[in-house]
């Protein structure tokens, strides 16, 4: 037993050495430029080359700051900053965060504060709704920068084939869809994503402004599992059960729902900007090349709304605690400047309105094959264009919403007592 | 009668070699299919099993320098060089130190046997989920972050258990006697394990370093939260990273799975003629 | 790594062999320790706070709550079930399967290297190949399992897999099995290459048919191969993520969510590392508790 106790001393020795080790090092003293490091995201606007000229063309102005930029998969930014924040001074300077983590961020103290160092000009020239993504109770925490919503796809040659006008509205879709279903044109004329993700919140929350509703009432109480609410989850239910939504629906995401288009298997699709591209124009992805059709997202009859959307876009922030602040803003709102991504908006649309008028639009649209469809498609859109709740708790609140749509949609809850048990959720987390 | 039942067994058996070589190569025919395929083709219904237009396009660009389109493909080969650095390292340090631990748990009849057995199992029982924040600290704190030394020293400590678990069973089925032989000669512990032990246990121990190298080989989460760049990115990470914020270039992403397969099965193919040696140096002993 | 030289006159044998037992298996659990025991002794104490991640200094001390919080509240018992179910079915396959496998490699049918060879592959394919390749050949509309089921008639219309949560939780089974059958049937293999095949065929001589040989030969002598299989394959897969993540997020409607991805989200998406850090010792604990199952049912008599 001797041997046992000399065992436990030496690993408990060891042990304590290796966490003294780790308390003692000091962190390594940054000497000559100050360097930035900027967490972004692969396969999203610039590609890397285009990232480095950007920061060869900020070294001209600013030429003591080093910018290093890391790129990770999307899946992977928020646990890759949540980790990095374990840290201090923390890993990066700059992250790129999405629309639905900043409320989470700034509740963590995450996020530097920046509304005062935005000037009127650019407060005015970028999109209200854009900054409805980088802005937490009214303060503004990093510049707008990708940005996105859900537009509304369709196969043109299935509705001229079917004799039907691009729907207006749901019911003429429903209408559309039925006309579809019986010619036997395709099996099932929607395809959604309405999978346990953020995909089906997207989804829900276009068709629940479309049918007048909204997430939370003005005093930020749950709203969304009132009566438009649950006609919207009974509607969602219904299309599944008559055969015109695809079942498998269920279980998509965004990109089975492009590959379900792309395949002309379906005649009717929600889905992001990046689809147009890959459906419409590449043969090599999709098998509807040239019949892709771009219209806005159709509301419920007698709603009063025109249209509604999902608003899912990502900003560039400064990390409060990093000790370059200063120079991180500045490379901040070079990369986010109206020269710059005019430039290179050909992978990425521009987040200042100036560019969707007159000469600058016209410039826009003759980048590339796709503009000349997705940018009026993007203007006349972006309006309609709705955040999700800026929460701290959304992550956990999103789940418990999944989970209700899924329930609701296999049938193992009614929709109305699905999204009450969401809304008791809300409630119990509100006052956590 | 005798000889007709030893053929319809051979028969049988042959059989059954071709069913299980059927359900192991129907799936890995469909991803290399899809790793030649466009999406337009991987989509089409009903299924193209010969693809209408093959092309090695997914290939070329990871494999052929200035081909790269995308940041992400050129970047694979280094990943990969990353990945076997890390991997066998963690393997040769696992197998020497865990084979020491194994001959001592598995001969030795040590009092605190079961207790060490346990012990060391543990650690592995924990997901590594809740112990990602607190190594990172650490990590941080020693600088080693985003080097290959991060991830051979986090893979080490779950796949020490396993190998010190996986040799004690293999050199518990070595004949003691074999060893009480060489011992009365006049040899040293160390000496009996290398000269007499391993050798007769070496289809175990190729096994086992198999599974050390794959463990570490195919680890995913810390590879994604302790390393940044080229400098320690492994191979799932890269593979991983074939998907955008929507969009997942899964024809990429099925190359980068054969491509990623590639290796361990080699090293298989190379033990395996070490396998056959081993045996017949444990049978002349024998 | 050199033994201290022993003066056999100065020490009893026993006391020899405990010292040479101390000193090979000391740099193992050096390294092992070394590593680990900072990071697990902040995890227990965090298990007792509610430390958010956002400042991942333990705080707020709580006692037990966050432990009692899981085994009162039905998700987790809903997550465990679905998780000894995913457990009990893949690893009771894989052995099955690894079992069979390894006995007809053993039995040296013609094509039997290339069967050993050819059993690596699924294994080498990382596991987010693997999850992506499954889900879609799983896919409803273009998958290669309902374009198959079609061509052969067995089915009359595509299927909808993974829109159903008991037939998603079976899928997700299968994929792992594929993945994870090779290491059960190259440990129980290279076992079973260990056992002398002079006992074999004095059996075979003695008249024993194939079920006496493997019952009374092979099966004790495989026993502690066996147990380790066992235990390493349930330890992993009570811990599933990793395929569960890629093939269904836990869904549909939570029918997936095992009780790591619990812990995942807890963690992670929801940034209480308190009650993330409590979910992982009762994960711990039912996984030891399942261990010592085994060795009670493999083994009547103690460990040596």
């Amino acid at each position: 037993m001797r041997a046992v106790s000399r065992l436990v001393f030496v690993v408990v020795l060891l042990a304590l050495v290796v966490m003294s080790a780790a308390g003692c090092a000091s962190p390594q003293q940054a000497s000559g430029p100050k360097v930035v490091k900027v967490l972004a995201m692969q396969q999203a606007g610039p590609t890397p080359e285009e990232m480095n000229a950007i920061v060869a063309k900020f070294n001209q102005s600013s030429p003591n700051v080093k910018v290093e930029i890391e790129y990770v998969s999307y899946d992977a930014l928020h646990d890759k900053i949540v980790t990095a924040m374990a840290t201090n001074p923390p890993s990066y300077d700059v992250v790129l965060v999405d629309d639905i983590w900043y409320a989470e961020f700034v509740k963590n103290g995450y996020l530097w504060d920046v509304t005062d160092k935005i000037d009127q000009n650019t407060k005015q020239e970028v999109f209200s709704t854009a900054w409805d993504i980088t802005s937490v109770n009214g303060r503004i925490y990093g510049m707008p920068w990708l940005l996105d919503q859900k537009y509304f796809y369709y196969n043109t040659e299935i509705l001229e084939k079917a004799g039907v006008d691009v729907p207006q509205t749901w019911e003429d879709l429903i209408e559309a869809s039925r006309k579809i279903k019986e010619m036997g044109l395709v099996e099932y004329p929607i395809v959604w994503s309405w999978a346990q993700a953020e995909a089906a919140i997207c989804d829900f929350v276009a068709l629940l402004y479309g049918n007048g509703g909204t997430f939370v009432d003005s005093n930020g109480n749950p709203a969304f599992n009132n009566e438009k609410g649950v006609q919207v989850v009974e509607w969602m239910v219904k299309t599944v059960d008559e055969g015109l939504s695809n079942p498998a629906s269920i279980s998509y995401v965004e990109e089975d729902v492009r590959n379900v288009f792309s395949q002309g298997k379906a005649a009717f699709a929600l889905n992001w900007l990046y689809m147009y591209d890959l459906a419409a124009l590449n043969p090599d992805e999709s098998q509807v090349v040239g019949k892709v059709g771009l219209g806005l997202v159709p509301a419920f009859k007698g709603s009063g709304v025109p249209s509604a959307t999902i608003n899912g876009s990502m900003g560039f922030s400064v990390i409060d605690k990093s000790p370059n602040r200063e120079e991180a803003w500045e490379y901040v709102k070079f990369l986010t400047s109206e020269p710059i991504q005019k430039e290179y908006s050909a992978h990425l649309l521009p987040v200042w309105s100036g560019n969707y008028e007159g000469q600058a639009l016209e410039e826009l649209k003759s980048l590339n094959e796709s503009n000349p469809v997705t940018v009026p498609a993007f203007s006349a859109q972006i309006v309609y264009a709705h955040v999700r709740p800026k929460v701290p708790f959304y992550p956990e609140f999103s789940k418990a919403l999944q989970l209700a749509l899924q329930e609701a949609l296999t049938k193992q809850k009614s929709p109305a007592q699905a999204l009450n048990d969401a809304a008791a959720k809300w409630n119990e987390l509100a006052t956590k | 009668m005798n000889t007709s039942r030893q053929i319809g067994s051979k028969v049988l058996y042959f059989l059954l070699t071709l069913l299980a070589l059927l359900v192991i190569y129907a799936p890995i025919a469909w991803l290399f299919l899809a790793s030649i395929s466009t999406r337009a083709d991987l989509l089409a219904t009903p299924p193209r099993w010969i693809p209408e237009h093959p092309t090695l396009k997914n290939y070329l660009d990871i494999l052929v320098p200035g081909t790269a389109v995308s940041e992400v493909a050129r970047t694979f080969k280094i990943t990969l060089g990353n990945s076997l650095l890390v991997a066998l390292t963690t393997t040769v340090i696992s197998l020497v130190i865990g084979s020491l631990a194994a001959y001592a748990l598995a001969r030795l009849r040590l009092p605190f046997r079961n207790a060490v057995f346990f012990g060391v199992l543990s650690v592995r029982m924990i997901p590594e989920i809740s112990l990602v924040i607190p190594l990172y600290i650490i990590a941080a704190r020693l600088s080693i972050l985003n080097k290959p030394i991060v991830l051979i020293l986090t893979y080490l400590s779950f796949a020490l258990p396993f190998t010190i678990w996986m040799l004690t069973t293999f050199f518990e089925t070595v004949p003691e006697e074999l060893e009480d032989a060489a011992l009365i000669d006049g040899s040293s512990r160390l000496n009996t394990l290398f000269r007499v032990v391993i050798p007769v246990a070496a289809p175990g121990i190729i096994s086992t370093a198999l599974f050390t190298f794959l463990l570490a080989w195919d680890e995913f989460f810390f590879a994604l939260i302790f390393t940044s760049t080229v400098a320690a990115k492994t191979v799932p990470v890269a593979i991983a990273e074939f998907t955008g914020r929507y969009a997942v270039d899964i024809t990429a992403m099925m190359t980068g799975g054969i491509l990623a397969a590639l290796p361990p099965v080699l090293l298989a193919l190379i033990f395996q003629r070490f396998i056959v040696s081993g045996l017949s140096a444990g049978a002349v002993k024998g | 790594m050199s033994i201290p030289a022993v003066k056999p006159n100065a020490m009893t044998l026993t006391q020899q062999r405990l010292r040479d037992g101390f000193w090979l298996i000391l740099p193992g659990l050096l390294v092992i320790f070394g590593i680990t025991l900072f990071p697990i002794i902040y995890t227990f104490v965090l298990s007792f706070t509610e430390t958010p991640i956002s400042n991942p200094a333990p705080q707020g001390f709580v006692g037990f709550r966050n432990y009692l919080y899981f085994l009162s509240n039905p998700v987790f018992w809903a997550a465990i079930r679905r998780t000894l179910y995913f457990t009990v079915v893949s690893v009771g396959a894989e052995l099955i399967l690894g079992m069979g496998l390894a006995l007809l490699i053993h039995a040296r049918p013609f094509g039997w290297q290339f069967l050993r060879t050819s059993l690596i592959i699924p294994w080498a394919i990382p596991t987010i190949v693997n999850g992506a390749m499954w889900r879609w050949i799983y896919n409803a509309d273009y998958g290669a399992l309902n374009g198959l089921l079609y061509q052969l008639g067995i089915i009359d219309r595509y299927r909808a897999w993974l829109s159903e949560p008991v037939t998603a939780m079976n899928l997700v089974i299968v994929a792992d099995i594929w993945h994870s059958v090779p290491f059960i049937a190259l440990i129980l293999q290279a076992a079973l290459a260990t056992i002398p095949r002079e006992l074999e065929e004095a059996a075979a001589v003695d008249g024993a048919n194939v079920w006496q040989r493997f019952w009374k030969i092979r099966f004790p002598l495989l026993q502690p191969a066996i147990l380790v299989a066992l235990v390493i394959r349930t330890v992993e897969a009570f811990r599933v993520f990793d395929i569960i993540y890629v093939i269904t997020q836990g869904g549909p409607a939570f029918g997936t969510v095992t009780i790591s991805y619990l812990t995942y989200l807890e963690s992670f998406s929801y940034g209480r590392l308190g009650g993330g850090a409590a979910l992982s010792f009762l994960i711990s604990a039912f996984t030891l508790i399942m261990a010592l199952l085994y060795i009670r049912l493999l083994y009547r008599e103690d460990l040596r």
